[in-house]
């Protein structure tokens, strides 16, 4: 194996700038996926099974399926529906909207740790529909739950590198245009993946720290 | 989609996920298995040297670690693997760091008084992992496994970019041929929605056998995902988090 340090350090500027990409694209798509499992999270909580069932047929389908295809869905399908986005935001809705079903899970273990007491408080004090969730039970059980939440943020910035697949100019994609320009591949390769390592591990550590904290 | 993509293509390609989600699994297993158990050993530099392992492959993404192992290792070590392998390799290795510590849980969840009577009948300690800790560890270890398995067969679509020929390959080459993209594409989903059914089907068996041998009956569950509680969730997703997904 023979590592070549000046190689490398022509490389960095580009993993830096990929670095920026892939948490960008972590970091919407953690926002967007948030906010969604909350969507599919009451939704499975609804009074009619008419809303019930095509839900929870649809978060099992997202999950159950490879990101990969959905993304390269979202890339092909939705021009074609005069749909038009750039490749890093259909990246980041292919991200949210998969993530998005796990958090729902994760959304409704929490709500499911809250004390039944609580919603029968709510109703003692006639607290309408929206405060007793937004007011009462989300904050309680999204309390519990962050450090599966940050998991899953970990987790997303890990599968972010599949976004290179449709031309998102992140870290990997970066060193996979080094590679076919200048036949370089061991560095720019080597690189992304320690710095995936030095990202995640640190950002596990943080989360098992936290969870140790909010714990029980 | 034509008769002849789908004879040459699409077919061989649900062929080559199957192989390439089944050795994976064995390989992921036989790395889970190892390096869960090690890490239970008693010597601190065994400890360590599993620990840097599943950390560094946790750490990683299972995508630039394929990369990886299909462009610098002919370059750096002079070893060219056929991709089919490199594909296994890269998943199995990962998806066996993560395995490793559903392993290292379920150990760890094993009642303490059942070791000690396993040593108070002066068991060696390999058969009191084989015979005593092993068979009431592994029912519990199934359902995160079946997790992991799901996610593992949705992880094998990323092989498609280092050119194995595998559904999704398939599908991009149909999808090249003849621009239906809709059509392509939302079959090929229903397929890996087909396949992780069949996939939990067959894990929900193999639990009902595990429990059944050591008199315990199977919780209920939904349809595809198991519903967990909030420890649980935390618990699992802290333990064993996700590469490709999730728990």
């Amino acid at each position: 194996m023979t590592w070549d340090w000046d190689v490398a350090k022509d490389f960095l500027p580009e993993l830096l700038d990929g670095l920026l990409i892939t948490l960008q694209a972590t970091a919407l798509g953690s926002v967007l996926a948030f906010a969604l499992g909350l969507v599919w999270a009451m939704a499975l909580r609804s009074p009619t099974r008419f809303v019930r069932w095509p839900v929870g047929v649809f978060v099992e389908f997202i999950r159950n399926t490879p990101l990969l295809v959905q993304l390269f869905f979202f890339y092909w399908v939705l021009p074609t529906w005069d749909i038009k986005f750039s490749a890093l935001t259909t990246g980041v809705v292919a991200l949210g909207l998969h993530y998005s079903t796990y958090i729902a899970e994760v959304y409704r273990a929490g709500i499911d740790g809250v004390p039944v007491g609580q919603w029968e408080a709510a109703t003692a004090l006639s607290l309408p529909r929206g405060r007793t969730w937004f007011m009462v039970i989300l904050p309680q059980a999204i309390r519990r739950v962050v450090p599966a939440l940050g998991n899953y943020v970990i987790a997303m910035l890990k599968d972010s590198p599949m976004i290179a697949l449709i031309g998102v100019t992140d870290m990997l994609q970066n060193a996979r245009s080094e590679g076919a320009t200048s036949f370089q591949y061991i560095e720019p390769y080597t690189m992304v993946g320690i710095a995936f390592i030095l990202i995640s591990y640190p950002a596990s550590l943080l989360m098992r720290a936290l969870e140790r904290r909010l714990g029980h | 989609m034509t008769a002849g993509l789908w004879e040459h293509w699409l077919l061989p390609g649900i062929w080559i996920t199957i192989q390439l989600t089944l050795y994976s699994a064995l390989f992921a297993t036989a790395v889970a298995f190892g390096i869960g158990i090690l890490r239970t050993s008693r010597l601190w530099i065994v400890r360590f040297l599993t620990g840097c392992y599943v950390e560094i492959f946790r750490g990683t993404s299972a995508l630039v670690l394929m990369f990886w192992l299909f462009f610098v290792m002919p370059l750096g070590f002079e070893m060219q693997l056929v991709p089919m392998w490199a594909a296994v390799l890269a998943l199995g290795l990962t998806y066996g760091a993560y395995g490793s510590e559903i392993v290292r849980g379920a150990l760890a969840a094993v009642a303490p008084a059942q070791r000690e009577a396993a040593i108070a009948l002066s068991f060696t300690p390999a058969q009191r992992m084989r015979r005593v800790i092993l068979p009431q560890a592994i029912p519990e270890m199934i359902p995160p496994f079946n997790n992991l398995l799901i996610e593992l067969l949705k992880a094998t679509a990323l092989v498609s970019a280092v050119s194995v020929a595998d559904i999704t390959f398939a599908a991009q080459l149909s999808r090249l041929a003849t621009g239906e993209s809709l059509e392509i594409y939302s079959i090929i989903l229903g397929l890996y929605f087909v396949l992780a059914f069949i996939l939990t089907r067959l894990m929900r068996l193999l639990e009902r056998k595990a429990k059944a041998n050591i008199g315990q009956a199977p919780p209920k569950s939904g349809l595809v995902t198991r519903k967990l509680s909030a420890q649980q969730e935390t618990a699992q997703s802290s333990g064993t988090v996700v590469s490709g997904g999730a728990q």
